[in-house]
C-alpha cells in the first residue's frame, strides 16, 4: 500500500509519515496569545510561516486560521487546554487527525519533484524555511510546509486525493 | 501562468483562485420594498464592461479569503487587488458597458 511506502531514487525520498493528531484552529488573531499558551508554542501570525516546537507545530493558512501538527494523544489534551485558555472567547477548534494523511520528500533538489504539479517558486529565496501554504499540486489541493533549511518538505494532504497525490509524485520521482 | 496578487499571501498561480463575479453588490437593505423590477435588476443584472472591473476573487487554495480585484475585461491585467471591505482604489475608473 501507498501508505507505507518508502520510495527511494535519485538521491531523494518519498515516505509516509506516522500518524500524528491534526486540529483546524479558527480564532481571531487578537487572540493568538491564548492559544499559544494552549499550544505551548507561538501561534504564527506572519502570513506563510509555521512554527514548530516540543514535536507540535502550527500552520499559518489565513489571516484567522491554522493547521496544529500534534503529537498522537493531543485529541484528548488538547481540546480542554484549548478550552481553559480561550474561557468565554470565541473560537474553533476542530479534530481533523483522520481527514489527511502526511508525506515526507527529502533530499537534494527535492524540489524538483513538487515542481512536477506545484506552481510556486519553490527557491530558497522564495520559499525558505519555516514557511508553510495551502496550493495545489495537480489538481489536488495541500498544505505544503518547509520545516527547516535542509531540503525536506512536509505534504498534508486530504485522504481521499492521497493515493492521487502519491501516484503523482512517485511517477514525478522516477522521471528524474 | 497569470500571477494574481492576493492581500494576503502575495503573488500567486491564478490556478489557486476563483472568479466570484461583480464586486461592491450591496443587497438591498429592504428586498420587499422593492418592485419586481428592481429586486431582479439586484439579482441579475450585471455591469460587464470593456475595461476595468471591479471583481471579488476567492483565493481558494490559498489562505481562503475573498477579496477585490480590478480586472481589465480586454487585457486580462489585473490592475489592483485590495481586501474585502475597502473602496476601490483610485485610477481604476469603470470601463464602458460592452
Amino acid at each position: 500500500m501507498h501508505e507505507n511506502s518508502v520510495i527511494r531514487h535519485a538521491g531523494i525520498t518519498l515516505r509516509a509519515l506516522p500518524g500524528m493528531a491534526r486540529f483546524a484552529l479558527r480564532c481571531a488573531p487578537a487572540d493568538a496569545p491564548r492559544a499559544s499558551q494552549a499550544l505551548g508554542l507561538d501561534l504564527p501570525l506572519a502570513a506563510l510561516t509555521a512554527s514548530a516546537g516540543a514535536g507540535r507545530a502550527a500552520l499559518w493558512l489565513g489571516p484567522d486560521e491554522w493547521l496544529i501538527l500534534a503529537e498522537d494523544g493531543a485529541a484528548e489534551t488538547l481540546p480542554p487546554a484549548m478550552e481553559d485558555a480561550f474561557a468565554a472567547t470565541p473560537f474553533s477548534l476542530v479534530e481533523v487527525s483522520g481527514r489527511q494523511l502526511a508525506y515526507g520528500l527529502s533530499g537534494p533538489g527535492a524540489e524538483e519533484v513538487l515542481a512536477e504539479g506545484c506552481p510556486l517558486d519553490l527557491s530558497d529565496a522564495a520559499f525558505g524555511p519555516g514557511t508553510c501554504t495551502r496550493t495545489l499540486f495537480g489538481k489536488v489541493e495541500m498544505v505544503l510546509w518547509r520545516p527547516g533549511p535542509e531540503p525536506a518538505w512536509h505534504i498534508e494532504v486530504w485522504r481521499s486525493f492521497a493515493p492521487h497525490l502519491h501516484a503523482h509524485l512517485r511517477e514525478a520521482l522516477l522521471d528524474l | 501562468m497569470l500571477l494574481i496578487r492576493c492581500p494576503h499571501c502575495g503573488d500567486r498561480p491564478e490556478v489557486e483562485f476563483r472568479h466570484g463575479g461583480e464586486a461592491h453588490l450591496a443587497r438591498p437593505p429592504e428586498p420587499a420594498a422593492l418592485s419586481d423590477a428592481e429586486w431582479a435588476a439586484y439579482l441579475h443584472q450585471r455591469r460587464n464592461p470593456r475595461g476595468p472591473h471591479a471583481e471579488r476573487w476567492r483565493h481558494i487554495h490559498g489562505c481562503g479569503r475573498f477579496f477585490n480585484a480590478v480586472r481589465d475585461t480586454l487585457t486580462d491585467r489585473f490592475l489592483a487587488t485590495y481586501p474585502t471591505g475597502a473602496a476601490r482604489p483610485d485610477g481604476t475608473q469603470q470601463g464602458d458597458p460592452a
